[in-house]
């Protein structure tokens, strides 16, 4: 035991000399970053620079942490601040201009803050209704498509989503419904949604893992509701992840319920290495990494050409048309919007 | 006019020993100065200090929501209510592991506690196994209490169960049966002589108890967030709320500002009902008072209470286990060696050894801090300043740890103490928590010894050192041994705080469950439930080891 301390203090000693070393690069991001091993490698090799990733949170906690500590940060790059909660970051000077090499491969629709080029996307998600096909066949009932499908009578009972206020998920669904049915509709239509039975919960794992009837976390522990507010890339997920692979994802998507998420990484306002965090930024948005992001983080790339693997493709294929929104419209309206949906729904 | 050599050494040694108490209490002080108050103070003013000036004028709109007074009201009504249940269930199971003697009792004793000291976010999740859907009830009759406030008022049960039976337990297994029977062959009644004798006796330790698993649940927050879904918050929820999701700082100040007014109340209660609690009782040994089970009546109490075990706090447990071995041959046990598993840049079992050492250095922060203000507490005719002390010890206990955790992360970033990126700030957060667990568990002790065998070796000329050393240690070793134990399990289960700053190279074995249950997909969900269930075993294996050293005279825990 006494061993493992001293190494374990020796190892933390060592990075706090390396802190003001300029070799080293610190990227800190949210618990679901991921990344392959030999790519980050192959970026460590050709800049010079060492990589510490440090993950902090959820992603809501992690942009909370990085705003508080932004005098004196804990790193050069924040990775994993997305279109809800951009306008929080920027408002509270977050980061500072970098325009990272390549932004001009960047999909011209996941581009934002170009005058200032304070961030740089790097993935985007789809948060979306995900259905148990295996409850649609039993019952030889239709998947619902379309949000209006999710009021009509035989879905009753049948959805879980997330506190808006508490989950990244939960308030891409809000802002989805937004987007569809308006800054006077949206109320009316969550009336509908909660009259039709909708559940609401805390958290993403709790709707995912234990409510859901199609995952496998929910299955063991009998989930009863075949709709899941989750993600398009949660189908892929659960035929990655299980052992045995099965040949077809037990999920599936509602696609016209799909709402776009653009995750940003920014150079930190006090870096002490900004040299390298202009590095690793360009390094965010190049091919390598971003074809080894979907497999990691399951997410999709934002740069034009990037590959996207195979499993992907045959079981969670973007959405064609998610609802979009405007980070300034999300900014202005955000708070309120939580604020009302919350009387509304949880009250 | 001359002083004899006594009288001179005597008041050498009170001027020495109040020297001798300053300089001990002032590294406690020093330690809570800097690694509580501080962090506290900065995360505060950071929300109500706005440009320079205080805005306390925000204490008051908060105040007036009327969102805000619900949490209020719902914070206090279901500590209260949870508090009552714990009672009727866990008074029962008080007499039983006091008075009675069956095999397996010194196991059982360890079992009742282990979901004291697991992580919430571990017993969330066993909890919803038997009440929430599919859960045991589900099954048998249909009945879901999850997102009810059954649930948590149950799960508060299962978490406090133990500190009702540990508190009570512990002193009623040293009151001396004879009184209560001399009574009766006085003629009083059996109700009478309990009423008359061993309820004035009890009393104390039953408010003492109620008091600190009303100031748990009062501050309940894993349990809440779980267990209660999104329409049911407390204070502590709350400001975790606030703090970490609307990023309405100066709220979440307000509402901290709350919560620590009242858990100073309770705790200056609990330091009352504790010093009323030390009038001299006649103790006996513990290992005197139990005896095999008489009668019907005695028997029926004893199946009873084992049932209530069983079902409340076994089961549970049990589920979480059944639910780990969901893989055929041990699969997610296995997988917890992988490096692949996506999660995690180490392979998941490595945050067994974290939590290891982060658990030890902060058991020997704990007890070291814990044991020094233990001694300097010992003196009965300790001062108005020193019984204060004695209360701020416990504070930590109630404060949000939400908030402790950011304000490590915002007062502790700067020569000369930039803490921030070194492995010491997880341990000594933990620490934080070890310290009236070490505290609660020595004092008892320590003040029970004679302090006449200090002042003889005073006289004789042993240095206070010395006199620590020869006559207190041999005493309370035992009981140092224990706090050392509960320390160790608390840090090992500590999360609220430990997700803010643990690194993420070095996560520890709750922050390492809960991230795998934030990750989609069977092997991450049936790798978690065999992290919860290593942890909760190597829980029960110190809890054990505790067992077997009980002092002979029990702490408040």
């Amino acid at each position: 035991m006494a061993g493992g301390l001293a190494a374990c203090g020796s190892s933390s000693g060592g990075d706090g000399e390396e802190s003001g070393d300029s070799r080293t690069v610190t990227l800190v991001s949210h618990d679901s970053w991921a990344a392959s091993e030999d790519v980050i490698a192959a970026f460590e090799k050709s800049s010079g620079y060492q990589v510490e990733v440090l993950e902090d949170g959820d992603a809501g906690q992690a942009v909370n942490k990085a705003v508080l500590t932004k005098d004196n940060p804990q790193g050069d790059v924040f990775f994993g601040v997305d279109n809800t909660l951009l306008s929080r970051a920027l408002d509270n000077g977050l980061f500072q201009p970098y325009e990272a090499k390549g932004s001009d491969l960047v999909l011209p629709e996941y581009r934002a803050d170009r005058d200032e080029h304070r961030v740089t996307p790097v993935d985007t998600g789809d948060v979306c209704v995900n259905y148990d096909k295996a409850y649609f066949s039993e019952h030889g009932l239709t998947p619902p498509d379309s949000f209006d499908d999710l009021v009509k009578p035989e879905y009753e009972d049948l959805l879980v989503t997330e506190n808006a206020a508490s989950s990244s998920p939960g308030l891409g669904f809000l802002l989805g419904t937004v987007a569809e049915y308006g800054d006077d509709g949206w109320q009316a239509y969550w009336k509908k949604l909660e009259a039709n039975g909708v559940k609401v919960v805390d958290s993403w794992e709790q709707a995912y893992n234990e409510e859901f009837s199609g995952s496998s976390g929910g299955k063991k522990a009998k989930g009863d509701r075949p709709l899941v507010v989750s993600y398009a890339s949660s189908p892929p997920a659960e035929v990655i992840y299980a052992d045995p692979q099965p040949a077809t994802a037990p999920t599936g998507v509602a696609t016209g319920t799909c709402f776009r998420q653009v995750e940003y990484a920014g150079l930190l306002s006090n870096a002490e290495n900004p040299e390298g965090g202009k590095a690793l930024l360009d390094f965010l948005i190049g091919e390598e990494f971003q074809e080894d992001l979907p497999l990691n983080m399951f997410v999709y790339p934002v740069r034009e050409g990037a590959r996207i693997p195979e499993a992907f493709r045959k079981f969670g294929p973007p959405a064609e048309n998610p609802e979009t929104m405007d980070p300034a419209k999300i900014a202005d309206n955000r708070d309120q919007w939580v604020k009302s949906w919350t009387s509304l729904v949880l009250k | 006019m001359d002083l004899t050599r006594t009288e001179v050494a005597k008041a050498g040694t009170s001027r020495g020993s109040a020297t001798a108490r300053l300089a001990l209490m002032a590294v406690p002080v020093a330690f809570f100065a800097v690694f509580f108050a501080y962090p506290v103070a900065a995360i505060v003013a950071r929300g109500l200090k706005i440009d320079g000036s205080w805005q306390l004028g925000r204490i008051v709109d908060v105040l007036a929501q009327p969102d805000v007074r619900h949490v209020l009201w719902f914070t206090t009504w279901q500590a209260l209510a949870s508090t009552a249940l714990t009672l009727l269930i866990a008074l029962p199971g008080a007499y039983v592991f006091a008075r009675f003697d069956f095999p397996g009792k010194q196991v059982l004793r360890a079992v009742v506690t282990v979901p004291f000291v697991l992580p919430t976010v571990v017993v969330g999740t066993a909890f919803l196994a038997l009440v929430g859907r599919g859960g045991l009830l589900d099954e048998l009759w249909g009945v879901r209490l999850d997102t009810t406030v059954w649930a948590i008022l149950l799960a508060h049960v299962f978490f406090n169960y133990a500190v009702v039976v540990r508190t009570v337990g512990g002193l009623w297994s040293q009151l001396d049966p004879g009184q209560e029977e001399a009574a009766r062959v006085l003629g009083a009644s059996r109700p009478q002589a309990w009423r008359r004798v061993t309820l004035p006796a009890l009393a104390p330790a039953v408010a003492a108890a109620a008091l600190m698993v009303f100031l748990f649940t009062f501050t309940s927050f894993g349990v809440v967030q779980i267990l209660g879904g999104p329409a049911f918050s407390t204070l502590e929820v709350e400001i975790y709320r606030q703090t970490s999701q609307i990023f309405d700082l100066s709220t979440a100040a307000v509402l901290t500002l709350i919560q620590f007014a009242a858990v100073a109340a309770i705790l200056a209660v609990h330091a009352w009902t504790v010093r009323r609690r030390e009038t001299a009782l006649r103790l006996v040994d513990a290992a005197t008072t139990a005896r095999r089970p008489r009668g019907t009546g005695q028997w029926a109490l004893l199946a009873g209470v084992l049932v209530t075990v069983a079902g409340l706090l076994v089961l549970p447990l049990a589920v979480l286990v059944e639910r780990s071995l969901g893989a055929p041959g041990f699969g997610y046990y296995r997988a917890l060696t992988r490096e692949d598993g996506g999660a995690f840049l180490v392979p998941p079992i490595e945050a067994i050894g974290n939590s290891l050492q982060y658990a030890v250095a902060a058991t020997v922060i704990a007890v070291v801090i814990g044991a020094l203000a233990a001694t300097a507490l010992t003196r009965r005719d300790a001062g108005r300043f020193v019984r204060g002390f004695d209360a701020l010890l416990m504070l930590p206990l109630g404060v949000s740890a939400v908030t402790v955790g950011f304000g490590f992360l915002i007062a502790l970033d700067e020569p000369p103490l930039d803490l921030r990126s070194s492995w010491i700030l997880v341990p000594l957060a933990q620490a934080l928590v070890g310290v009236p667990f070490v505290v609660r568990t020595m004092l008892p002790v320590l003040r029970a010894v004679d302090v006449r065998l200090r002042e003889a070796a005073s006289v004789l000329g042993a240095s206070p050192w010395r006199v620590w050393r020869e006559v207190d240690l041999p005493m309370v070793r035992r009981a140092l041994l224990v706090a050392a134990g509960f320390a160790f399990a608390v840090s090992l289960g500590e999360f609220g705080a430990t997700v803010f700053i643990a690194r993420p190279d070095n996560p520890t074995l709750p922050v390492a469950v809960a991230r795998l249950l934030g990750r989609p997909g069977d092997l991450n969900y049936g790798q978690a439930m065999a992290l919860s269930t290593i942890l909760m075993l190597v829980c029960a294996v110190a809890l054990v080891v505790l067992e077997r050293l009980r002092p002979d005279r029990s702490g408040e825990f």
